[in-house]
């Protein structure tokens, strides 16, 4: 149906791909994105002027802070991967989504459901209470029934595929795919109080919940937030540069040695706790050995641009790509660094975990969707550039630099915040009391939130040139009348 | 022979399993006689449209 160069030597031509449903998942990303920019933008600048949740219960900081995050992950994050998943698992397989349109529709407006269910819940005070795992049982098993049905329109349409091969970006998805159902079923097993009500109990019970929650939660980090977006960069990034992915025996390793070191990670996010100090030490270990698999998908990455740096300077989509995979360099140095129990005991529950997280979750996640989006929105619509190219170059800098100061302030501040926490005076009594460590942190706070607004304007830049885009007129109209894919 | 000492040896067997599954990937993808087999996959995104 979009295929505009000629076939090649015994192909047949590419079957129709379900494409409408891949459009709404790049308008509901762009929407989501907006919101959890502005949502973080709402809670920094309480951070910074506490009384912004006005004594009303549902802007309290505790219940706005989930929804900033879920929006984040889930909402924005979540509804790019389940719209590229589909893209890039019909047109790598050479086959139509399984189960059609209306599996696809029913998967992405299903998760839909699971998200405003969650933020619904949140903002009225239902929670769980575990860290990126917020939403009551009546909301984790509709997000199973949707997640079961992506696994079988996913696995289902590469299973009929035409290639031969199954590309490695689908391996990353497929990997996601599973090892989020595994996590999402496994600590999120809990029996309701009653059947009407949203209260429930957990199966799990002290350091045992704790370790299965941290296992979900860096995990989630580790097949949501990096493998699948890894996925996205060995599609969107050789299809922006034109030219293959550096090494294809690079990628095998790098996704192998991702998949079997992540799962062993999580315990780093309980040093110096109740659970066993072997067990925080394996943890450990396995953080810092990561640190090759990523550097090495990072070098894969980047090289893939080697010969064609010059579409930086032109394409400032394929730019937000590359930065992103210097953002996943950096963010995945200072992961390893920060899991080393020593250097953790600075930087544990302090603003440095809130700075590391965004240099992942701003510079990595939020650029590679960002860059991918800038290559994928035009040509759903028939486009083959976006309405402004000029305003993704702003939208570049704005954001980078809005980031920029986002992390520099949560180093000074969390690291300020840790030595404060730990300085003893002569007489072996705590140096500062809490409630001067936090006053100290006032301007760092005021700070970050600059940065945040800084992000969210790019964020809007994106959002006006998207609308624009899929308002201007067409360049490819199919002879059915409707717009179609412009390779 | 009781189950802790099967657990043990299937934990210590675990281990060796899993590094020779490491090895084993390692091997398959940097073998040279699959050089022009994975440089040809590498194009699959480059291909798709055409």
């Amino acid at each position: 149906m979009s295929s505009q160069a000629a076939l090649l030597p015994g192909r047949r031509p590419a079957p129709s791909y379900v494409e409408d449903v891949i459009r709404t998942s790049m308008v509901l990303t762009m929407f989501w994105g907006v919101i959890a920019f502005t949502v973080g933008v709402v809670i920094a600048a309480q951070l910074v002027w506490p009384q912004l949740s006005f004594d009303n219960e549902h802007l309290t900081f505790g219940r706005l802070r989930p929804l900033h995050t879920s929006a984040a992950i889930f909402a924005f994050g979540g509804t790019a991967l389940i719209g590229t998943a589909f893209h890039i698992v019909q047109r790598t397989c050479r086959a139509r989504l399984f189960g059609g349109a209306p599996l696809g529709w029913f998967i992405l407006l299903g998760y839909q459901f699971f998200i405003l269910t969650a933020a619904i819940g949140y903002l009225t005070g239902v929670t769980q209470g575990k860290e990126y795992a917020e939403p009551e049982w009546y909301a984790d098993a509709w997000l199973t029934v949707v997640w079961v049905a992506f696994l079988i329109a996913y696995l289902g349409t590469v299973l009929k595929r035409e290639e031969p091969h199954i590309y490695v970006a689908n391996w990353f998805y497929l990997a996601f795919i599973v090892t989020i159902a595994m996590l999402h079923i496994v600590n999120n097993l809990a029996m309701p109080v009653s059947f009407g009500g949203a209260k429930s109990y957990g199966a799990w019970a002290g350091v045992q919940d704790a370790m299965i929650q941290w296992w979900y939660g860096h995990n989630a980090v580790g097949f949501f937030l990096t493998a699948a977006f890894l996925g996205m960069m060995y599609y969107f990034i050789p299809k922006a540069a034109n030219r293959p992915v550096y090494s294809y025996r690079l990628s095998i390793v790098h996704f192998w040695s991702l998949v079997f070191m992540y799962i062993w990670a999580g315990p780093h996010h309980l040093h110096y706790t109740s659970l066993p100090d072997w067990a925080q030490t394996l943890g450990m270990v396995f953080s810092v050995m990561l640190w090759m698999p990523s550097w090495g998908g990072m070098i894969n990455g980047l090289m893939t641009l080697s010969g064609a740096w010059d579409k930086l300077r032109t394409d400032p989509g394929l730019r937000f790509s590359v930065t992103a995979v210097g953002f996943y360099g950096m963010a995945t140095f200072e992961g390893p660094v920060m899991s080393i129990k020593a250097v953790n005991s600075l930087s544990h529950y302090t603003d440095w975990t809130i700075g590391h997280v965004h240099s992942g979750a701003l510079g990595w996640v939020a650029f590679i969707v960002f860059g991918t989006m800038y290559y994928l929105v035009p040509r759903l619509w028939g486009r083959t550039t976006m309405w402004s190219t000029r305003l993704i170059g702003w939208h570049y800098w704005i954001a980078t630099v809005g980031i920029v100061l986002y992390i520099t302030s949560m180093w000074v501040s969390g690291i300020m915040q840790g030595l404060m926490w730990r300085a003893y005076d002569e007489l072996g009594f705590l140096q500062y009391s809490f409630v001067e460590s936090v006053a100290a942190m006032h301007p760092f706070y005021a700070i970050r939130m600059l940065g945040g607004l800084f992000f969210l304007s790019g964020g809007l830049l994106m959002a006006f040139n998207m609308w624009r885009t899929v308002r201007s007129q067409p360049e490819t109209v199919g002879t059915d009348g409707r717009t179609v894919f412009a390779a | 022979m009781d189950m802790k000492i099967i657990h043990e040896m299937l934990a210590t067997l675990w281990t060796v399993w899993a590094v020779a599954i490491c090895l084993g990937i390692a091997f398959w993808a940097l073998r040279p006689a699959n050089r022009t087999r994975f440089e040809n996959d590498a194009r699959i995104p480059l291909n798709d449209e055409r």
